[in-house]
């Protein structure tokens, strides 16, 4: 079963703006899904028809196989929802936040008390649990914010953005624990601004912009199609010049760093050695941007017809744990 | 044991609005009370000795009831118009909006929480009243009725007031233009039998004239209207207002795109 179908679906605000230009993907029941894309390019549209904040124009949504308009409220007690942007009542304490959340959902303070400490334990709150919203700090409330969205044990929970604002240790618990929520098979969809998140955490991934998806695959497959990828090195000496290599292109950055351009199905093992020879001794080498960040610019700033059409291919149902590959490495 | 899911949300709505009005107790509470005892001291006692008697009843017994229903009005209406679009403008109103809660059972809670605040009003003020005046009950069930329909009437239009504001002023100008005039002309202060006949006929065309009339005579038994009027037209704009209310939450104006 998908968790999320969504068919033909198109929106046009009432000011004229297409916002949806008859989309349509499907994300599997289990999966850790990314929704990418600039801003405004339809992203939070599509999250909103799916949380019943914004009516679509036509087309059809069906969660976990509930059709959006012939059950709303079956389909709205599968989601959970962490919006982009903080929608708490400030002044209203954080238990009661949460407390509130599931009477919504019809479930009385007794019977979610066990998970309420749960969640707050887990998401390091709970010694904040008596606090007023406003006195957290944006991690904090972020964090709240997801607490809240899974009080009620949601099938599928939609992260519009959940770390933004948030330093990197925060972000890198927040992962863990969105991981973990995974697997304990939780479908999730996730837009973030922060490409290394989606390649981290997303083994599948859709790209959306002006309202069309461009590019609907396994995050490894988006990935593989990249032309090449832009190193940064840095060298022990001060470089005077630097040698012609066949297959890769060379530019000075500084005195000590350079970039270095290697096409797809290059080795870089023979790169590195020719640069030896060459009398280059590299001190770290890293990649210029995130390879997804890099391979989304290249997607984002070309004309459509111009966009390979593997890209455009239907997504592979893969579920389970994100593929984790990150090229970061010093040597 | 289980509650129904639909009384649970109703329960959260109604517990999450007496939380509100009662942490903001010297907003929402404390003015009325003091208010209405500067009321009763002044056109009470010091004016309304010199006035003697109104509509038959010596005029502090004649002003008590309206002032009631004056509270009652005022309090139900403010608190919805405002506790909804503030949860409109902070979008906390989102987090009901995800949730399976029926329309009615958001609008159901909303009254329910501006009625309980219009109650507790007109409960503390008639209590400032009894230091003024003797109260007596001539109808228990006629002062039930009118004062818990008036609330909700309020209630339900304050909540419409809230969905179609924009902006705080916009959940002010009801309150000063339209609701301030009407009460004090409404026969708070005065019998519409002081009126000459073409101003008795406009004053008729004003519902709150009926509220406050058909509230007196529970009280007192005296009354400028048939109070079987005064029920049917309360009992019209509750439903009217109900029915209005839930289909603006249902098309979503002012809160989906």
């Amino acid at each position: 079963m998908h968790a999320i179908e969504i068919k033909n679906l198109n929106k046009t605000y009432d000011n004229g703006f297409v916002a949806l230009k008859d989309i349509s993907f499907s994300i599997a029941e289990g999966d850790f899904f990314a929704l990418l894309g600039p801003n405004g390019a339809g992203k939070s549209t599509t999250l909103g028809i799916l949380c019943g904040l914004v009516r679509k124009t036509s087309g059809q949504v069906r969660v976990m196989g509930r059709d959006l308009d012939q059950d709303p409220q079956a389909v709205r007690r599968l989601l959970g929802v962490v919006p982009q942007e903080f929608n708490f009542n400030q002044f209203e304490k954080v238990d009661d936040i949460i407390y509130n959340q599931a009477g919504y959902y019809g479930l009385s303070r007794r019977q979610v008390r066990p998970q309420l400490e749960t969640l707050l334990k887990a998401l390091d709150l709970w010694d904040k649990r008596d606090s007023q919203a406003r006195q957290l700090s944006g991690g904090m409330k972020r964090r709240l914010m997801i607490a809240r969205a899974l009080i009620h044990q949601p099938k599928l929970i939609i992260l519009d953005e959940p770390t933004a604002g948030v330093d990197i240790e925060i972000r890198r618990s927040m992962w863990q624990f969105m991981r973990e929520l995974n697997q304990q098979g939780t479908s999730i969809i996730l837009t973030t601004h922060y490409l290394e998140e989606a390649e981290n955490l997303c083994p599948n991934l859709a790209i959306i912009q002006k309202g069309e998806i461009i590019a609907n695959t396994s995050t490894k497959a988006l990935l593989s199609q990249m032309e090449q990828t832009t190193f940064v090195l840095d060298s022990f000496a001060t470089l005077d010049h630097l040698p012609m290599l066949p297959e890769v292109q060379l530019q000075a950055l500084s005195a000590t760093s350079f970039s270095l351009q290697l096409p797809k199905g290059a080795d870089l093992a023979q790169v590195m050695a020719s640069l030896q020879q060459h009398g280059i001794r590299v001190q770290s080498i890293r990649p210029q941007s995130n390879r997804l960040e890099e391979l989304f610019m290249q997607l984002v700033q070309q004309p459509k017809a111009q966009q390979p059409k593997a890209q455009q291919s239907k997504a592979k149902a893969v579920t389970g744990q994100s593929t984790g590959s990150r090229p970061t490495s010093e040597v | 044991m289980i509650q129904h899911p639909y009384w649970v949300m109703f329960a959260t709505i109604v517990s999450k609005e007496i939380t509100r009005f009662t942490r903001i107790w010297p907003q929402t509470l404390l003015p009325p009370a003091i208010t209405m005892l500067l009321y009763f001291i002044i056109f009470g006692n010091l004016i309304g000795s010199r006035i003697g008697t109104m509509g038959g009843l010596d005029y502090m017994s004649f002003i008590v009831p309206g002032l009631i229903m004056m509270s009652v009005i005022t309090n139900s209406y403010g608190n919805v118009s405002s506790s909804f679009f503030s949860n409109k403008f902070q979008r906390s109103i989102e987090e009901m909006l995800v949730a399976p809660v029926p329309n009615w059972v958001i609008l159901a809670g909303f009254v329910g929480g501006g009625m309980l605040r219009g109650l507790i009003v007109a409960g503390i003020v008639t209590l400032v009243s009894l230091f003024f005046t003797s109260l007596q009950v001539h109808s228990l069930a006629v002062m039930l009725l009118v004062v818990l329909l008036t609330a909700m009437v309020f209630s339900l239009a304050g909540l419409i007031n809230g969905v179609f504001a924009r902006k705080f002023d916009d959940i002010s100008i009801i309150p000063t233009f339209v609701l301030t005039p009407l009460t004090y002309l409404g026969g708070v202060f005065f019998s519409i039998t002081l009126l000459p006949s073409i101003w008795q006929s406009l004053a008729m065309a004003n519902p709150i004239l009926y509220m406050v009339n058909a509230f007196r005579y529970g009280v007192h038994g005296v009354s400028d209207i048939p109070v079987l009027w005064a029920l049917a037209l309360l009992s019209l704009l509750a439903g009217v207002f109900w029915f209005w209310a839930l289909r603006l939450l249902s098309i979503g104006k002012g809160l989906k795109q």
